[in-house]
């Protein structure tokens, strides 16, 4: 009798778990949730596209804001600035300044069109983000971007970041 | 003894006149003061005073959901900033979250992912702790020149709260994460899902999965329902509207720890994830925009503040850096909280300037503006704690030096 009466105790506790707390998570709603899309490519979705491509939907859905080259208008500029980071005036910009090209797509997927996120396709977000590359000079106007070939994309400035090196400032006074 | 007329008079005139050395002339008497009607009925949620006017000054923007507002730290008191007060900054809105609706997924490199209602967080083991949250481009105006013409407008993107919440180590620890589970990845559902990665050792050692600010639901424009709560890091990685959090292996590189964010050092190299945010201070009397009444007995007031731990000291100079004299710290002194400090002054009447410096319990001392452009440069934008000064002119008014 006790030991049936412990059993149950221990079905009642998910294994390991201390509060029985929240609920199990179905793969489903993992999926429908998980938009992260890591450097080494993970979480990227099928689907492909060209600078080429891109031109249309950029047209349509980005430069209104950022300008039809990319330099910017409303809002901040998508390209330029090669060469400034060290200068009084640096200009950051996904070409002078981004370290990884899958940050693009998570980040254009997650958040843009500024008024209207997620209103792209698979097949839209790759082309409108080798369009970006391209316009930066760093990627070729046919070459397709997809899961496989953009974690492969370097970056100019991707060795231009360093981690907290600090403190640097702030030695005791007397 | 019968109340004689003219008595009283007199003894009315006398109260005017020592209240006039700082009154308006045409401010009510006491008297007239008093309520000869019937005062305002209870009421079901309490607002301020209709004569006290402190606000976050809201500056025009072409979009108003990406921008922020500042806290006017000159016109707080003590520690806490009320909610109403806090800060704000945003990158696509505030969203208007139904709580009953609203969920955390906690996911990736663990053994049994879960998913949590506000009902679930709330019956499980909650603490409070009073700490700032302060963005890092706060006082990113003074990298290039001295600029902030108040306390608000240089230091205002930081504010101080009691968080109330889960400890996130609770959460990890039920859903069991894997060894190679070495940094998360938190996500809010404003329009833009901004998400930051988070080192698992900061995850485990004091964050809190908050659903209360100063004793009721978390403002919206600070995350209602669910915010989490980073002590001592950048206030960016205090996702706001938080819904999910994934364990990864390694930093997502999101687009706000890389493009925004980061430190640009002089030699065109940046820094990533400097989460700690580094002791400094401001003295919010005397303070930019404001005039003293004239010389004479003035406390110098102020707060202090560091992500490494408890304000150990405040020096404050009176005479532009010359010499410094320590100030008195409001206890009780909490790690990773604003500290307030206090100096008895006596103004001379004549012009001079005014600085603050905090010591924090690592020893860090607030650097001066030549020692932090020296070691960064003039491009970092964010995490800028240069020693601030205010100039007084002989007139009483005091500006940004
Ligand atoms: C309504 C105006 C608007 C439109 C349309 C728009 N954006 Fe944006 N974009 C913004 C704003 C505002 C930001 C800054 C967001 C922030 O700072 O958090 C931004 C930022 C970006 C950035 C990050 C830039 C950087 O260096 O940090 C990228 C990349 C971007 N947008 C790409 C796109 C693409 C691609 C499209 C079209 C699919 C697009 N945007 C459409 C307003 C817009």
């Amino acid at each position: 009798m006790l030991k049936v009466t412990l059993l149950a105790a221990l079905a009642l506790c998910a294994v390991g778990q201390k509060y029985n707390a929240g609920r199990a998570a179905t793969p489903e709603e993992i999926k429908a949730t998980d938009q992260f899309m890591a450097p080494d490519g993970t979480g990227l979705p099928p689907g492909k596209g060209t600078a080429a491509e891109g031109r249309e939907t950029y047209s349509r859905r980005c430069a209104r804001c950022h300008g039809q080259q990319g330099q910017g208008d409303e809002e901040g500029p998508l390209v330029g600035g090669k060469g400034t980071l060290a200068t009084p005036k640096p200009l950051k910009t996904v070409g002078s300044f981004w370290p990884y090209a899958t940050t693009i797509y998570d980040y254009v997927h997650r958040a843009m069109p500024f008024d209207n996120p997620g209103l792209l396709d698979a097949n839209q977000t790759y082309s409108v983000v080798a369009l970006i590359l391209h316009m930066n000079g760093i990627i070729g106007e046919k070459d397709e971007m997809n899961a496989q070939t953009l974690p492969k994309v370097k970056m100019p400035n991707r060795d231009g970041f360093i981690r907290d090196t600090r403190p640097d400032t702030g030695k005791k006074k007397k | 003894m019968p109340t004689n007329p003219r008595r009283r008079f007199l003894q009315l005139s006398g109260v005017a006149a020592l209240a006039g050395c700082s009154q308006q002339p045409d401010a009510k008497s006491a008297e007239e003061q008093l309520p000869s009607a019937l005062g305002k009925p209870i009421r079901a949620y309490g607002e301020r005073s209709s004569f006290e006017t402190a606000k976050r000054a809201v500056p025009d923007l072409k979009r108003p959901q990406i921008g922020s507002t500042r806290t006017p730290l000159a016109e707080t008191e003590g520690i806490i900033t009320p909610s109403s007060l806090h800060f704000e900054r945003h990158h696509a809105g505030v969203p208007d979250l139904d709580p009953a609706k609203h969920t955390l997924l906690l996911h990736g490199l663990v053994e049994r992912p879960l998913v949590f209602t506000l009902a679930d967080l709330k019956r499980l083991p909650s603490a409070s702790h009073i700490y700032f949250v302060e963005c890092s481009g706060n006082s990113g105006g003074e990298w290039k020149a001295p600029g902030g013409a108040n306390a608000a407008a240089g230091f205002g993107l930081a504010s101080c709260s009691e968080w109330t919440g889960v400890p996130l180590k609770i959460l990890l620890e039920e859903a069991g994460v894997k060894k190679e589970g070495k940094w998360l990845v938190a996500e809010g559902a404003d329009a833009c899902k901004m998400s930051r990665s988070l080192p698992m050792e900061k995850a485990l050692e004091d964050c809190l999965v908050a659903y209360a600010q100063n004793g009721e639901a978390i403002r919206p424009e600070q995350g209602y329902p669910l915010r989490l709560v980073v002590p001592g890091y950048e206030g960016n990685v205090n996702v706001k509207w938080l819904r999910q959090i994934k364990v990864v292996d390694q930093p997502n590189q999101t687009k706000d720890e890389t493009s925004k964010y980061t430190d640009l050092l002089a030699d065109g190299t940046s820094r990533q994830f400097t989460f700690l945010m580094d002791a400094k201070s401001v003295i919010t009397y005397p303070s930019g925009g404001q005039k003293l009444s004239g010389p004479g007995f003035q406390e110098i007031r102020g707060l202090a503040w560091s992500g490494r731990g408890t304000i150990d000291r405040v020096d404050v100079s009176t005479d532009g850096g010359k010499t410094w004299q320590k100030a008195t710290l409001q206890e009780p002194r909490l790690p990773k909280a604003f500290t307030r400090f206090r100096l008895p002054w006596t103004w001379d009447g004549k012009e001079t300037q005014i600085q603050a410096r905090a010591v924090d319990s690592t020893g860090y001392v607030q650097p001066s503006r030549e020692e932090l452009t020296e070691a960064r440069g003039l491009n970092s934008a964010y995490h800028y704690n240069g020693i601030k000064s205010w100039a007084i002119a002989t007139d009483g008014s005091v500006k940004n030096a």
